[in-house]
């Protein structure tokens, strides 16, 4: 995956509290199997009418927010379904980062897989957060000094795990890190397993 | 030191410390369905990988197949493709598949089990939030992304933080009329959508151990719609009475230590969980949702609540959007609400005791006229059964469709679909947007009042159905 270290950009302000995944992604679009180019369904309903035109209230069809690579959500964004396309969708849309007072779980660890950062906020700095959004200004990000810059240099601290951390500054893919660090403990406690519990097989 | 359920499972599971509160976790069984999986299998094959253990892991057609027609091919392509890549795939890398065409095939929540794929004290997961369904048989169960089903399939392990516990105490017997959906709906009311985000809940008390094994995943499957990943209900004699003979539970002496050992996880007596909540069984009331999240509940015989009469301003505004959404008007009676569609199935509430539940109440009686009733059987084992006892019957003789089993309506992926502004009584777990089709609006709740508000016509009390039966 392709790592994440810092950004620089416009965040678009969506500060509604439970966007689902079904409303990131709609379930009619699940059929698609392909991982890439899915960005044009992000929000689907939202963006467009029933005939495809963009409606122009929506956040992401307005200047300066078009070009967007953070979104300032409400609370439990992401919250619903499993489905790993609508951080694909908006991976693809162009959003990197997602900041929060709180995400579904399974979406905020989907993120991770793809080189996208959800950082949660306490309640003064989402709202000083989703100010500087709506003023259309530009935040800096930067995972590797763990802190996100406001537009008048006040710092807010990126709160990360520090292997997740790791894992998005190097883009790891997270199957050859357990399968490089992990194999053998992994092979020792299958051996055990068996004896424990023969009936798993 | 006394345990919980879910620290023992836990333990038991752990293949290595990661620091920072997060474990390397052996993951003993996957369940892949059509949506979530062809991502995953790409993945092992960009990387040159192969399944670890192909037998651990199980591949079902559920969520985009149709409910009908099934003699013929596909006829969305872009479902017959994902479904014929589950099949190749399963094919390819030697994972046991139930598809169109085999009795067993079903919605994974609905077939795992019936399999006995599912068993207490493994660690199960699935591309699929509702996957803490099988947590009901005490199986630290939870959904994944489709980049963690790539990670199970290729080490069988997941990295992951431990969650904080939660117990949810149910204490009383629960009245007639009142199930096991009514429980989770209160409960997830209770806690809101995002109250039990980082926790695994644990189901207790009288209610919850009186409850079936059906009643039991009903509950379990729903605890997502709280923010958790996890729900969990200790085994017991009614866990093991079901599971026994399943096709793939242990047989012989293997039964008989795998009970043995399933016997030591129910959590100790005095341990101490991070959070409990209690609610007085006796005196719930049958629950129905009527907002646009799975926490906008209230009592059948209330009403729509009225946003200017909040105190909180994000509430207010929440339950505003909502209503607009749903167009319902504040302070309407629940019970006044007409729809226009209904459907009883899904990973909720697709088996056999829902659909006995409901053929009760639509027994000698007639769906209203301007209403159409779909019933979706949760698996073919399901499907044939029901028809065994005659319950396919009562529901076309009321006027319902019977249909093959998958997701149906519940997403609304295949062409199961309703049309912008129609409004329905589900059975099914979630009532966002669009969740039933574009525009369209959900009701949720349990298989009785679904069945009574088909025949009235309007969200109806199952109460006032039953007591005449
Ligand atoms: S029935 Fe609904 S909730 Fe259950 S697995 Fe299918 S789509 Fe998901």
């Amino acid at each position: 995956m392709e790592p994440f270290i810092r950004l620089s950009a416009v965040a678009a302000p969506l500060n509604e509290a439970d966007i689902d995944t079904d409303i990131i992604y709609p379930a009619r679009f699940l059929t698609i199997t392909a991982k890439k180019g899915l960005g044009r369904y992000a929000f689907h309903d939202r963006r467009f009418d029933g005939q495809g035109q963009e409606l122009p209230e929506f956040v992401l069809n307005r200047e300066p927010w078009r070009q967007a690579a953070i979104l300032v959500a409400g609370a439990n964004f992401g919250c619903g379904s499993s489905r790993e396309q609508a951080p694909w969708a908006l991976l693809d849309q162009g959003i990197r980062c997602i900041i929060a007072p709180s995400f579904g779980d399974i979406f905020r660890g989907n993120c991770y897989r793809n080189g996208m950062l959800p950082v949660v906020v306490d309640e003064a700095t989402h709202a000083a957060l989703l100010a500087d959004a709506e003023a259309g200004l530009e935040l800096h990000v930067d995972l590797e000094a763990g802190f996100i810059t406001r537009p008048d240099g006040a710092t807010v601290a990126i709160s990360i795990d520090p292997q997740k951390r790791d894992a998005l500054l190097n883009g790891w893919d997270e199957v050859m890190t357990i399968l490089n660090q992990r194999g053998d403990t992994i092979a020792q406690y299958e051996t055990q397993r068996r004896q424990r519990f023969p009936w798993l097989g | 030191m006394a345990t919980t359920l879910y620290d023992k499972l836990w333990a038991a599971h752990v293949v290595a410390e990661e620091g920072n509160g997060v474990c390397l976790l052996y993951i003993d069984r996957q369940m892949l369905h059509e949506v979530s999986s062809p991502q995953a299998f790409e993945g092992l094959r960009a990387k040159g990988l192969r399944p670890r253990n192909p037998t651990y892991h199980l591949a079902v057609a559920d969520h985009s197949v149709p409910t009908r027609h099934r003699d013929r091919p596909i006829a969305d392509p872009q479902a017959r493709a994902q479904v014929a890549l589950l099949e190749a795939n399963a094919r390819e890398f030697g994972i046991e598949l139930l598809t169109l065409g085999d009795p067993r095939q079903g919605i994974v929540h609905v077939t795992g089990p019936e399999q006995g794929f599912t068993l207490p004290g493994l660690t199960l997961v699935c591309g699929d939030s509702h996957t803490a369904t099988h947590g009901a048989f005490g199986a630290l169960a939870f959904g994944i992304g489709s980049g963690e089903c790539e990670s199970v399939l290729a080490t069988q392990t997941l990295r992951m933080p431990k969650a904080k516990t939660l117990r949810v105490n149910v204490t009383g017997d629960l009245p007639p009329g009142v199930g096991a959906k009514d429980i989770i709906l209160a409960v997830v009311g209770k806690l809101g959508s995002n109250g039990a985000i980082g926790h695994a809940i644990e189901y207790a008390g009288p209610a919850i151990r009186a409850l079936s094994m059906e009643g039991r995943m009903t509950l379990c499957n729903m605890s997502i719609e709280a923010g958790s990943r996890t729900g969990l209900v200790a085994p017991d004699e009614t866990t093991f009475a079901w599971l026994k003979g399943r096709p793939k539970a242990p047989k012989g002496a293997d039964w008989d230590a795998a009970v043995a050992y399933w016997r030591t996880l129910p959590t100790d007596e005095g341990a101490v969980f991070d959070r409990e909540i209690t609610i007085d069984a006796t005196r719930l009331v049958p629950q129905v949702s009527w907002g646009t999240s799975p926490d906008q509940v209230a009592d059948v015989t209330g009403l729509v609540p009225n946003p200017a009469s909040l105190a909180d301003a994000e509430q207010a505004a929440k339950t505003a959007k909502a209503l607009a959404y749903m167009g319902l008007v504040p302070g309407q009676a629940l019970r006044d609400v007409t729809i226009d569609h209904v459907f009883i199935g899904s990973c909720t509430n697709g088996r056999i005791e829902d659909l006995r539940m409901a053929a009760r109440v639509l027994t000698g009686r007639k769906v209203a006229a301007g209403v159409t009733a779909l019933v979706v059987p949760g698996s073919g084992a399901v499907k044939a059964q029901a028809e065994q006892e005659g319950l396919d019957r009562v529901f076309l003789d009321a006027g319902f469709e019977w249909r093959e089993p998958g997701c149906s309506l519940c997403v609304a992926m295949n062409d199961d679909r309703l049309p912008p502004g129609a409004r329905c009584a589900s059975t099914s777990n979630r009532n966002f947007e669009g969740r039933q089709g574009q525009g369209a609006r959900t009701h949720l709740m349990g298989p009785a009042m679904a069945a009574a508000s088909a025949i009235a016509g309007h969200i109806a009390d199952p109460r006032d159905y039953l007591e005449a039966v």
